[in-house]
């Protein structure tokens, strides 16, 4: 057992935080210090800066145009990029659509769709849940009926995060209602510019457009956009799971918030002393440190059995579960510390300091967090059962 | 960055495994409990004979040379099934108090016979005064002409009523020194306190006890200040590795009976309150064994401040999450689990004891605050 990294990687540590300090532009520089909100405009000029460098798909292979980066040079850069505040892209073209396009597609959906996903020229979306098919995600009825070489589709998805932005939206859609749930499930890949779409955005707690309703009335299709096998959807739709679960860890983030959380705790001051010098107020720091110290170190063990190329151990499980719960405990720590300055809400600037003002509003919209990408309770349920071992009936 | 074991300390980790399957099942410590008797001078002189208690030694005192994790691998299978045998006390803390602070002579008269199997040690720096504090020590001791004179009371020593000897810390006119003391030398008295988890420990009576100066381990003052908080972070390491093997088993025991217990008509497990529950247990565990893993590897570490970090993070997480799972797993058991004639209590009990030894959490948290860049860390 070991916990240094080696000198290659290390190499490539400095690479990224030297090349961070010199690409990131002055203005998305001076949001990140403050923890504004990015604009899309702001996550798609990092999304190219980071396409010119080559490291917009740390993950991909380099027959798809990625680096073919090891699990450990992606977690550094992951790593770095999220300490540093930076953007963060959007994961649906880049570590949903694009792997499950490289691991179920065909060479022509491939070469159609991956180069545009890395390039930023085309945005995607996920278009799963539905008004009722939230958890229970395999009851989902926006259905697909077969008309030749294409599918209309018809019905409606939700908290279809930033449709409104995107250019694609990948579906999953009804197209056997006869059979097993799961079993008549497909996977589409829709142009949001298709006739009888339409991106209904809705305003979060957060006072952000972060959601939309997404309607499809007599959409057409064409066929050739099935991912996988027809009625195979579900397959596909388990895989990008896997995916998921292991991208919302969230240690760099909560990482740069607990820096934040002390950034705070120094500039404020109650009864002439700082709050970062008493006690009750360091007790609390400290203890959501050690418990982001361990989530961290969960986070080495996975990366370190996958840069053996082995399958995730039980740790991984665990990681989503946790990785939000913490990353939802750094805001409200970081709220507690302001005092009644985190009830201010969209203010002019010097109501609050400005690197507070965006606390209260991600507090809210990071609510979110144990919400999507499976509930923690649904991750609770897989790990009972399949971790566990725990009757299920 | 690697996370797996080498063959060798595979090799130890089954070797253990296999030793408490067939040779120190939680049968034994029950026995052991009923009959009063502690732990057993065979199966002492057998872990000699292993090579076990010489793991964390360098070779030139008569060690196998490992590091701290191959003391974790052990410790954490020790816990599965609470084997009573004073490793912690013995090896752990004396043993590396009188490996890094003795000479050579000191070596060779009190560590290889320990190292041997033949001798036990014990710690004793506890007072009812310094909690864990490593530089405050009421304890005192004068010199004349060749001979030290130490006076004062130690509290909870561990293994202190059995030990051939006793490394004690005293105050001297130059500052903290430690010193090699016969457990039943004169002046000195030893009070057996019955312990929570029945394993036992001392009060410690010093009254005059005379030690010759060539049983001084090193110098008096900062440099021993320093030997004993080391000392008490592997103390910390190794209450951590203990405590997740006793966690390891408490998930165990209560995923079995989720399976087995019937209500209702069908198995608890099937509930969804309890499922949940359990899962928070095993996320507990599985963070602690990732803390557990740091400590092991950073024990040893000279960066003293690395160090601090390291094992008060993961001491807190063993309160925490040790606490955790050890109250769940008697709430998911039931009414068998307030019974003692359920074993669940025994590790429950055990997790305790682990938790308060060289620091619970709010001891650690404030050591944590007090490393001089907590204020800026990340």
């Amino acid at each position: 057992m070991d916990l240094s990294f080696s000198a290659e990687h290390e190499a490539f540590r400095k690479e990224v935080r030297g090349w961070i300090a010199e690409a990131l532009p002055p203005d998305l520089r001076q949001k990140a210090e403050l923890d504004s909100q990015f604009s899309h405009d702001d996550t798609m000029t990092w999304h190219k800066l980071l396409h010119a460098q080559g490291w917009v798909a740390p993950g991909w292979p380099e027959k798809f145009g990625g680096p073919g980066f090891d699990a450990t040079k992606r977690f550094i850069l992951t790593e770095e990029l999220e300490l540093a505040g930076t953007p963060t892209l959007s994961p649906f073209g880049l570590s949903m659509v694009g792997p499950a396009i490289m691991q179920f597609g065909t060479p022509e959906q491939q070469e159609r769709f991956l180069p545009k996903i890395l390039s930023g020229e085309e945005v995607w979306c996920q278009g799963y849940s539905e008004p009722d098919a939230g958890s229970d995600l395999a009851s989902l009825r926006c259905k697909a009926e077969d008309d030749g070489d294409h599918f209309v589709v018809n019905g409606q998805k939700t908290w279809t995060t930033y449709a409104q932005y995107a250019d694609w939206i990948f579906c999953l859609v009804r197209t056997d209602a006869n059979v097993k749930k799961q079993a008549g499930i497909s996977f589409l890949l829709i142009d949001m510019k298709t006739e009888g779409v339409e991106a209904v955005p809705m305003l979060t707690i957060g006072n952000q457009p972060a959601f939309a309703d997404t309607f499809f009335e007599n959409a057409r299709v064409p066929k050739a956009n099935v991912v996988g096998q027809i009625n195979a959807g579900w397959t596909v739709a388990k895989a990008l799971l896997g995916h998921e679960r292991t991208l919302l860890a969230f240690v760099g983030s909560s990482r740069r918030n607990l820096r934040r959380i002390k950034r705070i705790a120094a500039e404020t001051s109650v009864g002439g002393q700082r709050l970062l010098d008493q006690p009750a107020w360091r007790g609390r720091i400290a203890r959501l440190e050690i418990e982001l110290e361990a989530l961290r170190m969960a986070n080495y063990r996975t990366l370190a059995r996958a840069q053996l190329g082995k399958a995730p151990g039980p740790e991984s499980s665990i990681l989503k579960l946790r990785g939000t719960e913490i990353y939802q405990q750094t805001y409200e720590l970081a709220m507690d510390l302001m005092g009644h300055d985190a009830l201010s809400w969209f203010n002019e600037p010097g109501v609050i300091p400005d690197h507070e003002q965006w606390v209260g509003p991600q507090y809210c919209y990071q609510r979110a967090a144990t919400i999507y990408g499976g509930s923690n309770e649904i991750q609770k349920n897989i790990i009972a059962k399949w971790i566990l071992g725990l009757p299920s009936k | 960055m690697d996370f797996d074991l080498s063959s060798d300390q595979k090799m130890l980790r089954d070797t253990v495994a296999s030793f408490v399957k067939k040779q120190s099942t939680v049968e034994r410590f029950r026995k052991l409990r009923e009959e009063g008797k502690g732990w057993e001078a065979d199966v002492w002189a057998h872990m000699g004979e292993l090579g076990w208690l010489s793991i964390p030694f360098p070779e030139d005192v008569g060690g196998f040379g490992a590091s701290f994790v191959e003391v974790y691998l052990l410790l954490e299978q020790l816990g599965t099934t609470l084997v009573p045998e004073p490793y912690i006390p013995s090896v752990v803390l004396a043993g590396m108090a009188i490996s890094k602070g003795g000479n050579a002579g000191q070596h060779d008269k009190f560590l290889t016979p320990m190292i041997e199997g033949q001798t036990s040690l014990a710690f004793a720096h506890a007072e009812r005064g310094n909690r864990h504090e490593a530089g405050v020590v009421a304890t005192t001791a004068t010199k004349s002409g060749g001979t030290w004179s130490l006076s004062g009371q130690k509290v909870f020593v561990l293994n202190g009523h059995r030990a051939d000897r006793l490394v004690v810390s005293a105050n001297t006119p130059d500052g903290v020194g430690l010193f090699v003391v016969d457990g039943s030398g004169p002046g000195v008295t030893r009070q057996t306190v019955r312990t929570i988890d029945e394993q036992g420990a001392a009060i410690i009576g010093l009254d005059g006890a005379k030690v010759d100066d060539d049983r001084r381990l090193g110098e008096p003052g900062e440099a021993t200040v320093a030997l004993i908080e080391h000392v008490l972070d592997y103390g910390a390491a190794a209450a951590i590795a203990e405590g997740l093997g006793v966690c390891h088993t408490m998930l165990e025991m209560t995923k079995a009976h989720l399976k087995e217990r019937e209500q209702f008509g069908r198995p608890i497990g099937i509930f969804q309150a309890l499922q949940h529950r359990a899962v928070d247990m095993f996320v507990e565990l599985e963070l602690l064994r990732s803390m557990a893993m740091l400590a092991a590897m950073s024990v040893d570490s000279e960066d003293v401040h690395e160090r601090r970090r390291a094992l008060s993070a993961a001491k807190v997480k063993l309160t925490t999450s040790g606490r955790f799972i050890a109250q769940q797993a008697i709430q998911l058991h039931g009414g068998i689990g307030i019974t003692d004639e359920h074993d669940i209590g025994l590790f429950f009990k055990r997790q305790l004891v682990l938790d308060k030894l060289f620091g619970d959490d709010v001891h650690h948290v404030q050591r944590f605050t007090d490393l001089p860049d907590f204020a800026e860390r990340t």
